[in-house]
């Protein structure tokens, strides 16, 4: 019984950690749109519409821990994290910019941010989806054994 | 137990989101407030526009661009301004023509200055744009319509609006509002001082405080 408590309380964790990443992220995200005043793209929106919800999503699996989280909310994390590495490999000039499909207006490889000399805003996406989709694989093993 | 992590979590993401607003638009006030002192033309241009009386010790800049609906709307409000403190504001205008095409309109706007018909003309779009520059529908060459009604020599204005003069100044004052981080319309400062969250009673507020400053009688 005790065992059984700990390893659901472990999963739990795994999953506030996952909550709290999407919530975290998508402050950032506001904090860049509605107190820096950066206009996000249209690849920024994309992404934006796949980490958003993970945040409600994410919160309602919390309580009571439900196991199908992982279903619901993969996809959105995966969409999200496509979205964030063709954006990643675009704002880098691996992908060239004559294919980027956003038009006037705001581009999607203008640079805004730049820490330490190299991290990126759609860099920073990129890793909080890739963490995002680690912890729920690492979830979805634990409660399917 | 959990409700309470997950709580305070909640509250801690909310806190630390207000702090750093706060905290990021103070240190932006600082440094636009160091650059009105370090270097007031960015702000003011010689060739901007300008209403008001000449010794005014409250400059308010202005980014604007004539097709923008929320500048129209804040028209009144800022000559209401200047009217009840009287000599004490002086409005700069500059141009941040955001809109499609909305360089064309600042053309007609300088040209129409030679002609002395400035303000007018900045009043009759304003109070048409809505017949020319609707958002769902704008018909750009409709402002041709309403033009004569400021007074102007229409032919001379097809001639002067290409003058590259004017595609220098426009350029001029999209470096500056790059510079100033304006990225939407319209854009104020108050003797260097940026207007920090945006509405109408922020602006009064904003150029309340300045008048007080100034003129301390």
């Amino acid at each position: 019984m005790r065992q059984l408590d700990q390893t659901y309380n472990t999963n739990w964790t795994i999953l506030f950690l996952c909550w709290f990443l999407a919530a975290l992220s998508t402050a950032g995200s506001l904090f860049f749109s509605h107190v820096m005043e950066f206009a996000p793209c249209i690849l920024c929106w994309y992404q934006r519409i796949c980490l958003f919800p993970l945040v409600l999503i994410l919160a309602a699996g919390l309580f009571p821990l439900d196991k199908s989280v992982v279903k619901y909310s993969l996809p959105l994390a995966v969409v999200g994290w496509l979205t964030a590495l063709y954006h990643t490999l675009l704002y880098s000039g691996i992908i060239p910019e004559s294919i980027q499909p956003c038009s006037q207006g705001i581009s999607c490889t203008e640079e805004y941010i730049d820490l330490f000399g190299f991290v990126t805003i759609p860099m920073l996406s990129l890793l909080s989806f890739s963490t995002i989709i680690a912890l729920l694989t690492i979830l979805n093993r634990r409660m399917s054994k | 137990m959990k409700y309470v992590i997950f709580g305070f979590s909640c509250v801690v993401l909310f806190f630390v989101f207000v702090f750093a607003s706060s905290y990021y638009k103070g240190q932006q006030a600082e440094k636009f407030g160091f650059m009105a002192k370090e270097n007031a033309s960015i702000f003011v241009r010689d060739h901007s526009p300008t209403l008001g009386n000449d010794d005014a010790k409250v400059y308010l800049i202005e980014f604007m661009d004539p097709a923008c609906e929320t500048c129209a709307a804040f028209d009144p409000i800022v000559k209401l301004m200047m009217q009840s403190n009287p000599g004490k504001i002086k409005l700069v205008l500059r141009y941040a023509p955001f809109h499609e095409g909305a360089d064309t309109f600042v053309k007609i706007l300088e040209a129409a200055k030679k002609q002395g018909k400035y303000w007018e003309t900045l009043d009759v779009m304003y109070k048409s744009q809505q017949y020319w520059a609707s958002h769902g529908n704008p018909q750009p060459q409709r402002i041709w319509e309403f033009l004569p009604r400021a007074g102007l020599d229409i032919e001379k204005i097809k001639k002067d609006m290409n003058d590259p003069a004017i595609a220098k100044i426009i350029e001029q004052d999209m470096a500056d509002a790059k510079t100033l981080n304006v990225r939407k319309t319209p854009g104020y400062f108050v003797n260097g001082k940026p207007l920090q969250t945006f509405g109408y009673r922020q602006l009064q507020q904003l150029v309340q405080s300045e008048i007080t400053a100034n003129y301390p009688n």
